[in-house]
């Protein structure tokens, strides 16, 4: 059984393992390598990572470099998930079987995807991994947007926001869909631990990671992740977006156990309207015109609702 | 727990599903990734059973397609250890995309592949639009015409795929239903000897050394990607072909059956000869003896290894042959047949003038009959006579309606 990494302060915590280089190509005021520095760093233990095609595969892996000091596969768009639930399936046989090289160790098998690649078209393998209750963590990169291709539009996009394959015109405000509801179908598999995390609230993150790490068993993470490209805001706003995404309750921070058990893990203690959410980023501005300011009041209304929506199920244990 | 070794006698009565199963199991893989379809669901369901019955030690792990069942294979092998799975026709066209991420990632893999038509129509029966479609997917390709032969190949694919000179995945084909599904005697080998022939997994660049991390499945453009792809055939042309042939070598000298990646039959002294794949190897070798009665001097050549393709064997074999006609199993769509155009690559800068002709035959699982070798073989003896083809040089055999003919 490996020991709980134990994090006093955000400085030793930002600082305590570099297993993921800050030599990357990511954009400057990216989430995506402050949410893997975040989750890499929850633990001591070895690591088997995956991450499918997207941005941060693109960034940490063009040959002859690597920004991963763990071992780290890539297969295709769809993939990482069933790629790391194989090598977990290896080292399940080479256990049984006494030929695992360090036989001592603990690994931590670990798949990222960002929204395009988990909400959409990697749906089928997680679902897949996540009925198998392979022992490993899945962890989606949101950002609402295929992001590597420039901008397209997702099942995770929000309505209303203007991405390219939905753009905001003079008759349309963008995105015409809700955004899927990824937790609650990933919850609905009943796995041990499924849980949506931001990267501005560390400490309620790394308890959650910490807390999957030590579950036997699939455990789901969604993970918000502000896109300073595509969401159109200055990158040194990122922490801010998050800040805004959790307090607005668009992200709200909550955990699934075994299906049944929902606990909010922050209740902020100033709501900031969604409207002020929306104003902080380019991919929204349409919306502030007089024909498409239903759309704001719209989303206020669902978020108001969801938040009752959780704290009922919360109350009920259903 | 510790697994159970099988008694099994020196002859089993075995359809090519159940010998392939067997030889998995002999193997020791161990990762099996895998999802049911037919004609190769007997496979799965059979290392199922026998996962369940305490014969294999390995993790056996039912996914939710074959693209998945793939993907699994290539996190499995690169973390370091035997891999193995099987599928048929749209489930290899599902995982098509896998396949290339495998042997372009140097992951030695080992597939079953039960030859199966590709829809539309969809149908269930052999033909070998599958093993063609992924044809160019940078795998090797063996070809089973019999259960015993796919139980033989099996073992000798694992042990040229794995070899760290080679680490290219390998297919294992055999004919569906006609071979997958048709019981025949098969020579065995005990559990242990075709272990020890097969031999202990050895890994290269495995993700569970956590000594050393190594990252698998970059990215590279056009500064490295033509490089990786070059290198990747230029093992395929150059060290793949004499791996190929010192296994074979090896299984002859263990079992005494000879493999060659050009099978050929009474082909010393022959004036007009079949190329084919598949069961119809053993049919044309039949029909060749009764031609050989009738003083048509018949041979036939089968395609033992697919890929890499055997360019200089193909013209060994034939240089001496006056008419020849290959047999293409997959409806051509608009070229001549591939391996005609295959046959045809292997002659062009050779002196040879052989008159060759190409005939599409058995899509679906249409039966290819003794009758119709008969006129074919008749055919090619007019075309030796003559010096030259007398027909066009693309026919289809077994089809109704009016005569197909082109080019």
């Amino acid at each position: 059984m490996s020991e709980m990494k134990k994090i006093k302060n955000l400085k030793e915590f930002s600082t305590s393992a570099d297993r993921f280089e800050g030599a990357n190509l990511l954009c400057p005021g990216c989430a995506h390598s402050i949410i893997v520095r975040e989750v890499l760093n929850a633990t001591n233990d070895d690591l088997v990572l995956a991450s499918s095609t997207g941005c941060l595969e693109v960034c940490t892996a063009v040959y002859p470099y690597t920004s991963w000091d763990a071992s780290w596969i890539h297969i295709g768009f769809e993939n990482s998930s069933t790629a790391v639930a194989g090598a977990e399936a290896m080292y399940n046989a080479l256990k049984t079987k006494g030929r695992l090289k360090q036989p001592d160790r603990t690994p931590k098998f670990v798949a990222f995807g960002g929204d395009g690649s988990s909400y959409d078209i990697g749906f089928q393998w997680i679902s897949g991994c996540m009925e198998r209750n392979h022992n490993m963590m899945y962890i989606v990169l949101d950002n609402e947007v295929y992001a590597n291709t420039g901008g397209q539009r997702s099942s995770s996009t929000p309505i209303g926001a203007s991405a390219t394959t939905s753009p905001a015109g003079t008759i349309s405000y963008g995105e015409q869909k809700n955004k899927k509801d990824m937790l609650g179908i990933m919850g609905a598999h009943n796995i041990p631990y499924a849980a949506q995390v931001s990267p501005n609230k560390w400490k309620d993150m790394v308890k959650k990671i910490q807390k999957g790490f030590a579950t036997e068993g699939a455990v789901f993470i969604n993970a918000v992740s502000p896109c300073t490209t595509e969401w159109k805001f200055d990158p040194k706003d990122t922490m801010h977006l998050a800040d805004l995404s959790t307090d607005s309750l668009v992200f709200p921070l909550y955990e699934i156990i075994e299906g049944h058990e929902l606990n909010i893990t922050y209740r902020p203690k100033n709501i900031v309207p969604v409207e002020e959410y929306l104003a902080a980023q380019g991919r929204f501005k349409h919306l502030f015109k007089d024909q498409y300011k239903h759309v704001i009041s719209e989303w206020q209304t669902r978020v108001d609702e969801n938040w009752e929506y959780l704290q009922r199920r919360e109350a009920a244990r259903v | 727990m510790a697994f159970d070794k099988m008694e099994l006698k020196d002859i089993e009565v075995w359809d090519g599903n159940h010998a392939a199963a067997q030889a998995m199991r002999q193997a020791q893989i161990d990762v099996v990734a895998a999802y049911p379809i037919t004609p190769s669901t007997p496979i799965v369901e059979g290392y199922a059973k026998f996962k369940a019955d305490n014969y294999v030690e390995g993790e056996f792990v039912m996914v939710e397609s074959e693209h998945a069942a793939m993907s699994g294979c290539v996190g499995a092998a690169a973390a370091g250890g035997r891999v193995a799975t099987a599928t048929s026709s749209q489930g290899l066209a599902l995982m098509a995309e896998v396949l290339y991420q495998a042997s372009g990632m140097r992951l030695p893999i080992v597939l079953n592949l039960v030859n199966r038509a590709l829809a539309a129509p969809l149908n269930v029966n052999g033909d070998h639009s599958d093993m063609y479609m992924v044809r160019d997917s940078g795998w090797i390709q063996f070809d089973a015409f019999s259960p015993q032969e796919a139980y033989d190949l099996n073992l000798i694919a694992f042990r040229v795929s794995e070899d760290h000179d080679v680490r290219i995945p390998a297919i294992i084909n055999q004919d569906g239903f006609i071979t997958s599904h048709t019981a025949q005697g098969v020579h065995t080998l005990s559990d242990d000897v075709a272990y020890n022939f097969v031999g202990e997994y050895k890994p290269m660049n495995d993700m569970l050394d956590f000594e050393n991390p190594v990252t698998h499945g970059v990215q590279t453009e056009e500064d490295w990607h033509f490089e990786h792809k070059a290198r990747q055939h230029n093992d395929m042309m150059t060290i793949v072909p004499g791996k190929i042939e010192e296994v074979f070598a090896d299984f002859e000298k263990l079992t005494g059956r000879k493999y060659n990646k050009v099978e050929c039959y009474d082909m010393n002294d022959a004036d007009v000869a079949v190329v084919c794949m598949g069961t119809s190897v053993e049919t044309a070798r039949e029909v060749a003896t009764e031609m050989r009665a009738k003083g048509i001097k018949a041979g036939v050549v089968g395609i033992r290894v697919f890929r890499p393709f055997p360019f200089f064997e193909i013209a060994e074999a034939i240089k001496d042959i006056k008419a020849v006609a290959v047999l293409d199993r997959c409806a051509p769509g608009g070229a001549a047949g591939t391996l005609f155009n295959e046959i045809s690559g292997s002659l062009y800068n050779t002196d040879l003038k052989i008159a060759l002709s190409g005939y599409i035959y058995g899509l679906g699982g249409r039966d290819l009959t003794k009758a119709h070798l008969v006129d074919l073989f008749n055919e090619l003896q007019a075309n030796a006579d003559a010096g030259k083809v007398l027909t066009q040089q693309q026919q289809f055999i077994g089809v109704r309606g009016p005569k197909l003919a082109y080019l």
